[in-house]
């Protein structure tokens, strides 16, 4: 059975390689290499899953599940410049692709019990533009 | 790592299947059997599947992605009625599964076009009003 909680943050972020030219960064990234930044209201919905406990009838008690985002990733990205303030996007390029990878090892240590495990996240950085990562490489 | 992208556009269509009769075309599809037609505010959703690329850090060009959709939906299907201006429906009726079927059979035709190297088209849905959707996997058409 999969269960699935929604979060939203709110964050900025440059989407540019520095190994690349100004050109080809504008090519590559488009109005999303502006050096000063830009912003999204991100959603992420965290999916579990695991076999309902027989007494409590829960695979994972949601209120700790939404306990570990907001601790783990919500409290760490909200209102933050993602390439400065928060590690590893001051190496690693803020694309949904790696945001949906960094919360996936963020949270995945947290929602590994015998119970209940991660199945998957899902990021949305707009509502026409959304990642799905099930920790695997493709 | 899939990459999902949702598209609109608004196109008219008429549900009528020339092997049945009139009346069991207009008991098997009600209202969308006016012969006139009707119209919807299709959205559609292209999902992707690629790994990460180190140079941009995404799966999949956003904007290549667009422009094929564009080209070979967006622009095709746009304003349009459906049975008497786009081939395919002329024979096939335009439902949501077989609209769903055009619409992934034409991505994955142009696909290796565009995209030599990856990622790889997952699947396509579409949903004709925002309380239905139908789903097409890339592997279903040929």
């Amino acid at each position: 059975m999969l269960i699935t909680r929604k979060v939203e943050f709110s964050a900025s972020h440059i989407c540019r390689n520095p190994g690349l030219s100004d050109e080809e960064n504008r090519a590559l990234f488009g109005g999303a290499a502006n050096p000063h930044g830009h912003g999204h209201n991100y959603v992420l919905e965290i999916t579990v899953e695991g076999a309902p406990d027989p007494v409590t009838g829960m695979v994972l008690d949601l209120k700790t599940l939404k306990n570990i985002v907001n601790r783990e990733v919500v409290e760490v990205y909200d209102h933050r410049f993602l390439n400065h303030e928060v590690a590893p996007f001051d190496q690693v390029i803020p694309t949904p692709e790696n945001i949906a990878i960094d919360v996936w090892n963020r949270l995945q240590p947290h929602l590994s019990g015998p119970r209940a495990r991660l199945h998957g996240v899902r990021l949305y950085e707009t509502p026409d533009l959304y990642v799905d990562y099930f920790g695997d490489a493709a | 790592m899939l990459v999902t992208r949702k598209y609109r556009f608004a196109a008219s269509h008429r549900l009528h299947a020339p092997e049945l009769s009139d009346a069991e075309n207009r008991l098997l599809y009600g209202q969308c059997n006016n012969p006139f037609g009707h119209g919807h505010n299709y959205e559609i959703a292209v999902t992707v599947r690629g790994s990460v690329e180190a140079r941009s850090g995404g799966a999949v060009d956003v904007g290549l992605l667009d422009g094929l959709v564009e080209r070979e939906v967006l622009e095709p299907f746009g304003h349009r009625n459906l049975n008497q201006e786009i081939e395919a429906f002329r024979t096939v009726v335009p439902t949501s599964e077989n609209l769903g079927r055009e619409v992934a059979r034409r991505l994955k035709q142009h696909w290796d076009a565009v995209f030599p190297h990856g990622p790889l088209l997952e699947k396509v849905a579409i949903a004709e009003t925002g309380r239905n959707a139908c789903e097409v996997s890339a592997h279903e058409i040929e």
